[in-house]
């Protein structure tokens, strides 16, 4: 018995467990009988070309778009899993303040722009109830330093910033309390290629430093092969491959995933 | 058929107070929604007043629903009772409703006010009636009223907190000076109206009746008496209120809040008191304590 048990760690209860789920505008398919799960520290990408319905999937995770079918099981901290369809709004809300982050694939989606970096930061442990000054600015400044934001830069405007840091200062407004799940909307979309590196660089050393679990959707390739352990191929919707990141990038089976991977310009 | 209904004017038609009955039930019912629910934004179908929007359309329907024959009328702007605003909403109310006015706080049993709340605690059984231009606090922060509804829903006014993290950022101190936003009774996150954070303390466990009215927005809220209403702060930047270096040049006062008053072309200056009855009285008293010790004095030599 014990042997076994050694032998065989038993595996981690998953973080999110979706079945099942669908989503249609009208008669246009949104996707599809999509089921998977991701477990804690886990980084899963989700490919496919514009339209093939990762937006809506990602979308529906977040609690932003219902549903029409399917479930969502979230292992919510000190409740245990949880159908995060049957939560109530604010319940909701509160899950996606705390335990999960959003990041925006335009970082004007997620930040507030007349607001300073330090209180874009700051407002999630002030949406939660701190009160005292001295330590929501520290922490701030704290986590501005982590994105390699300059401390003298905590009262300007994002406004003023440069789109890659734009896009490093969202990541540090929604992992500031210290989420379990991060859902990213192609994270270095519109960026040009060195600072996509950069950005990319910080992702891979948070998400590993800190053991957050991360959805990553993208048409970029490089992006998931960096940061990625599983890779998801949606087309039309549907789920048409899954695996390993490098497993499904080097063999891919499916021929949209072999168009896919071959198209990538080689430089 | 309420009391009311059978005051209307013999010679012009006007009902009792401008305003129809049924308006009246309509608006008296969100007041009631409003008194239950501190701090709550009630919609009403506000009506077309003979006063353009921005000058008090709100605050002059709810003291219209809630006036009778009986009250005494007082009606401040900016804490005085002889200026435009002031002047016009009280004659309005002699033209329509006949009822007595007064200057004096403390006889009114409805005080509209803009701006201020009197300088004189108020007791239990009057009533004090806000003009207010904006009800909704967190609209500087978030546009969408759908959201903003969402928030009060739920009591996410994290974002309110910003605003105040914004202010000791750039400034060193919360500089928010007037519409200070209060939680009231430890729930709803409530725009005071623009009176100066100076007065936020007195509507805290008020004993009068605390009713805000906006007109434009067609949103009717209400603090009911001895009703906390703690204003937003940090635990190291505490709320505080405004303190002059001088007295009131008129009347001497040193703990009511002072209006600067340029007098001449050349820098001169003087501080006195916005609340006009509350000085006027305090100038009286002084005159009255002077003349008597006068009298004494000189029936002693």
């Amino acid at each position: 018995m014990t042997t076994s048990a050694l032998r065989k760690p038993a595996p981690r209860p998953p973080l999110l467990e979706v079945s099942g789920l669908s989503k249609s505008y009208g008669t246009q398919i949104g996707c599809r009988d999509i089921s998977f799960a991701i477990r804690p520290g886990e980084v899963l990408g989700i490919v496919g070309e514009s339209g093939s319905g990762k937006s809506t999937l990602l979308a529906c995770l977040s609690g932003r778009l219902q549903p029409d079918t399917g479930s969502i099981t979230y292992d919510m901290q000190g409740r245990g899993p949880v159908d995060i369809l049957t939560l109530s709004e604010p319940e909701r809300r509160r899950l996606a303040r705390t335990d999960w982050g959003i990041v925006h694939q335009n970082p004007r989606d997620g930040l507030r722009l007349d607001v300073s970096a330090g209180g874009n930061i700051g407002e999630r442990p002030m949406a939660i109830g701190a009160r005292h000054y001295g330590d929501i600015r520290s922490e701030a400044q704290d986590w501005l330093k982590k994105v390699e934001i300059d401390l003298s830069r905590t009262d300007d405007k994002p406004r003023t910033f440069s789109g890659g840091m734009q896009q490093r200062l969202q990541i540090a407004r929604n992992l500031v309390t210290r989420p379990r799940l991060v859902f990213m909307d192609e994270p270095t979309g519109g960026l040009d290629v060195s600072v996509q590196a950069r950005l990319l660089d910080l992702l891979r050393g948070l998400v590993r430093e800190l053991g957050i679990a991360a959805i990553i959707v993208t048409h970029d390739l490089a992006v998931v092969r960096l940061l990625a352990d599983r890779l998801m191929v949606m087309q039309r919707g549907r789920v048409i491959e899954e695996g390993l990141t490098d497993q499904v990038l080097d063999d891919p089976h499916h021929p949209y995933t072999q168009l896919l991977v071959s198209s990538v310009l080689q430089v | 058929m309420s009391p009311t209904a059978a005051l209307v004017h013999k010679d012009d038609g006007y009902n009792f107070a401008y305003l129809d009955e049924q308006t009246k039930r309509m608006i008296r019912r969100s007041l009631l929604k409003a008194l239950s629910i501190p701090g709550y934004q009630v919609p009403f179908g506000g009506r077309e007043m003979p006063l353009a929007y921005g000058w008090g359309t709100g605050g002059i329907q709810v003291t219209a629903s809630v006036i009778g024959p009986d009250d005494v009328l007082k009606v401040i702007d900016q804490g005085a009772d002889d200026t435009t605003n002031a002047v016009s909403i009280r004659r309005f109310f002699q033209t329509v409703c006949d009822v007595a006015v007064t200057e004096s706080t403390a006889e009114a049993t409805v005080v509209q006010t803009r701006h201020r709340v009197p300088e004189t605690p108020l007791k239990e059984g009057q009533v004090l009636v806000y003009q207010v231009p904006q009800p909704e606090p967190l609209k500087k922060i978030e546009p969408r009223e759908t959201e903003t509804r969402k928030m009060h829903a739920y009591a996410e006014y994290g974002a309110m907190q910003v605003t105040l993290y914004e202010d000791v950022a750039h400034f060193g101190r919360i500089a928010k000076t007037y519409d200070y936003p209060a939680v009231i009774n430890g729930r709803h996150l409530m725009s005071p109206s623009p009176i100066p954070k100076f007065d936020n303390p007195k509507m805290e466990m008020n004993p009068a009746i605390q009713l805000f009215g906006a007109g434009r927005e067609k949103r009717i809220y209400a603090v009911p008496p001895y009703t906390s209403v703690r204003s937003l702060d940090f635990d190291d930047h505490p709320f505080e209120v405004q303190t002059w270096k001088g007295s009131c040049a008129l009347c001497g006062s040193t703990t009511s809040y002072l209006d600067e008053v340029i007098t001449d072309d050349r820098g001169s200056r003087m501080f006195v008191c916005s609340d006009t009855d509350f000085c006027n009285t305090r100038q009286a008293e002084a005159a009255a304590a002077k003349a008597a010790v006068d009298k004494v004095s000189g029936e002693e030599a």
